[in-house]
């Protein structure tokens, strides 16, 4: 049987932002499919194990200071996974994680894993309201992500790293040059929860068939009943752009 | 230059030229004209109660726990309060303009402008009852209200009382006089720490907390296995708790006055924890009996919105407030001590006073009512996505309709069966709701309600 197993990094610290309902959806989309669907957490001290996806979300500062230590400690294993094909979905806070580090107010530095080419350092003012923005992670097939960010942070990409779309409605990773998120190969980070994946069923599934890839080959899923998830994400994308 | 008196009148006028253009009771709109006047009128009008003045914050259960205290006190008191839930500056300035001859002062005061709002009031008593993630958007994380909370209780010179069984508020400082209250009977507890449990480690060293009972959320018996920082002694404490359905609860109430068993017309262990905040600080004033304290209890009636029955073409609604996710998900529990499968409006809206990222959804227990619906229609600005969260939680899709507009969604779930309907909804929808019910003469208007 066709299985996908979820590595959810830190689930005890990094959950602020309802992050379950994230992979509440990732579930939800593979078991109707009959896709097999384990998650296992991972907290500090433990192995990272062997998983398709890596889920990391956001947390209190407090908490993302708590973890980001042992997760610089793990960087080397994620980032042999993610060379093996697996997937990463990371937001909010695990977003900020995935670069280089967090540098704050006062110049006090947090690392990260340096999984993918980015920096982000505190902005003077929190960057909050719903948000909407255009990707295209495969050619030709354009969609929208709708959903909310809250962040002190502004993160700026490595030269030559692809954002995950660009911003429509709302500030994405900086304000300024309307980036939102990183994508890189099957890593995906982004600031937007709300949570990200319920109202943007076409990420989760090209998250599922991402994940698959590594032991399964392409993957042809089902279409599924997404009625409610799209009058949802079409409130969300008109309150965001009237806000 | 102005004297006070007479921006106060101003102030005062504005709240019966606000009213009567139907554009509310005027339970804010006086006292941020009078604050703007004169920044200090909240310690000025204040300071004129000769019985002094008492405040209660928390993130849930400020107006019901407030409402009670009052209804111990309110016998033999002249009280003024800001009974409608106007809980900002503006609010109780305008409770305070309001009110000409009290004799004390009951004022439940936001959390986060609780550092601003008491110093100003100087109450002599302050209760501080819990702390819960709620609008992060709009508070920012729980750390910094719990922080502004540390700052606050160590500055008064009032008798703090305190929630014993919430980590985050039971090591606040406060003097050698300072009253700890808390749930004592496991028989009550949860089997495990919830999802949406908001604080895990110890205050002091950071290591797991233990619990030897867990109440509610991240409320119950804690200790600290690695440094020895654990829950208070109760010196208010309720045991033997009972439930009856969603009509009652009984509890024994242990106090420094004695014990009583009473019973409360009112369900739910949040209700509890709400009796016994009023009961501490009523025993950290001093001058309340135990009988008077039980009596206010046992005719005690919901505060609006919060299980509160309402008659609709002679069926029943019941009116329940959930705004974040520990008080949605007592809520839930609430709902389902009754097993019989129910009809419900879930009402979510996304505006300022809701807050505007309602993420928090999915960090509620749905799941628990999937087996218990009956039909559900779900509402507000955000109808929609209430429906995607209710399917995820296994709430079978066929039995879920999508009605924006509230009186719409209220009138279809009163008219679908016998039995009430149950209306969980957010701040701003609950007003609106009962803006629609006050126009149809079914409740007062909420400034009288309260």
């Amino acid at each position: 049987m066709t299985d996908l197993t979820v590595c959810h990094l830190y689930p005890e610290h990094l959950n602020i932002y309802a992050d379950r309902g994230n992979i509440a959806v990732l579930r939800y989309r593979c078991e109707r499919r009959g896709i097999g669907f384990t998650v296992a957490g991972c907290g500090p001290g433990d192995p990272l194990p062997e998983a398709d996806l890596y889920y990391l979300g956001g947390g209190q500062d407090r908490d993302q200071v708590a973890v980001s230590e042992d997760l610089a400690g793990k960087a080397g294993a994620l980032r042999t996974a993610v060379a093996g094909g697996a997937a990463v979905l990371a937001v909010c806070g695990g977003y900020q994680l995935l670069g280089h580090g967090y540098r704050g107010h006062a110049g006090d530095e947090m690392p990260g894993t340096g999984l993918v080419d980015l920096m982000t350092e505190a902005g003077p003012k929190r960057m909050i309201g719903n948000i909407t923005i255009r990707c295209e992670l495969d050619q030709g097939d354009p969609h929208t992500v709708v959903g909310f960010e809250n962040h002190a942070g502004r993160t700026h990409l490595g030269a030559g790293v692809e954002p995950l779309g660009r911003v429509l409605h709302g500030n994405g990773n900086n304000g300024s040059d309307r980036g939102e998120g990183v994508r890189a190969g099957r890593v995906i980070g982004t600031y937007i929860h709300g949570p990200l994946l319920p109202k943007n069923p076409w990420l989760a599934d090209w998250l599922v068939r991402a994940s698959l890839e590594r032991r399964h080959g392409e993957i042809h899923l089902d279409p599924l009943d997404d009625a409610l998830e799209l009058e949802a994400h079409r409130v969300a994308e008109r309150i965001a752009a009237s806000s | 230059m102005i004297a006070f008196p007479a921006k106060v009148a101003a102030a005062r006028a504005a709240a019966g030229l606000s009213r009567r253009a139907g554009a509310g009771g005027g339970t804010s709109l006086p006292g941020k004209l009078l604050l703007r006047m004169a920044p200090d009128a909240i310690s000025r009008l204040s300071s004129r109660i000769s019985g002094g003045v008492v405040v209660v914050s928390a993130t849930n259960g400020k107006t019901t726990t407030a409402k009670m205290l009052a209804a111990m006190l309110e016998p033999e008191r002249r009280l003024c309060r800001n009974a409608a839930g106007a809980n900002l500056g503006s609010g109780v300035a305008s409770a305070l303009i309001a009110c000409r001859d009290a004799d004390l002062g009951v004022f439940e005061v936001d959390e986060a402008a609780l550092e601003d709002v008491a110093p100003a009031l100087g109450p002599r008593v302050l209760g501080l009852g819990n702390l819960f993630r709620d609008q992060l958007d709009r508070y920012g994380e729980l750390e910094l209200v719990a922080a502004r909370w540390r700052r606050i209780s160590a500055s008064g010179p009032w008798r703090l009382v305190r929630n014993a069984d919430d980590p985050l508020v039971a090591g606040l400082p406060g003097g050698d006089d300072a009253l700890a209250y808390g749930i004592d009977d496991p028989s009550v507890a949860l089997p495990e720490l919830p999802h949406a449990a908001d604080s895990k480690w110890c205050g002091a060293c950071g290591s797991r907390l233990r619990y030897d009972a867990v109440y509610l959320g991240h409320l119950g018996a804690w200790a600290c296995p690695a440094c020895g920082n654990a829950r208070p002694r109760l010196d208010v404490a309720a045991t033997s708790v009972e439930f009856d359905g969603l009509d009652g609860t009984d509890i024994t109430l242990r106090t420094p006055l004695g014990e009583r068993r009473l019973r409360m017309p009112l369900p739910g262990l949040y209700n509890v924890y709400n009796a016994l905040a009023a009961v501490a600080m009523a025993c950290a004033l001093g001058e309340v009996t135990l009988e008077r304290m039980t009596a206010g209890l046992e005719v005690f009636g919901p505060a609006f919105g919060r299980f509160e029955r309402v008659s609709i073409g002679g069926r029943e609604a019941v009116l329940v407030l959930s705004k974040n996710p520990a008080g949605a998900n007592e809520v839930i529990r609430t709902l389902a001590h009754d097993p019989a499968p129910k009809r419900l409006v879930v009402a979510l809206n996304d505006r300022i006073a809701d807050g505007r990222d309602v993420s928090w959804i999915w960090d509620v227990d749905f799941e628990l009512l999937a087996g218990g619906v009956q039909s559900v229609w779900t509402s507000g600005t955000r109808a929609a996505e209430m429906a995607v969260r209710l399917k995820y939680a296994g709430v079978d899709p066929d039995l879920v309709r999508v009605e924006p507009d509230l009186a719409a969604a209220l009138d279809a779930a009163v008219a679908s069966g016998t039995g009430p309907a149950y209306v969980l909804t957010t701040y701003t929808a609950m007003l609106e709701l009962r803006g629609a019910l006050t126009r149809r003469g079914v409740v007062p208007p909420y400034w009288e309600a309260a």
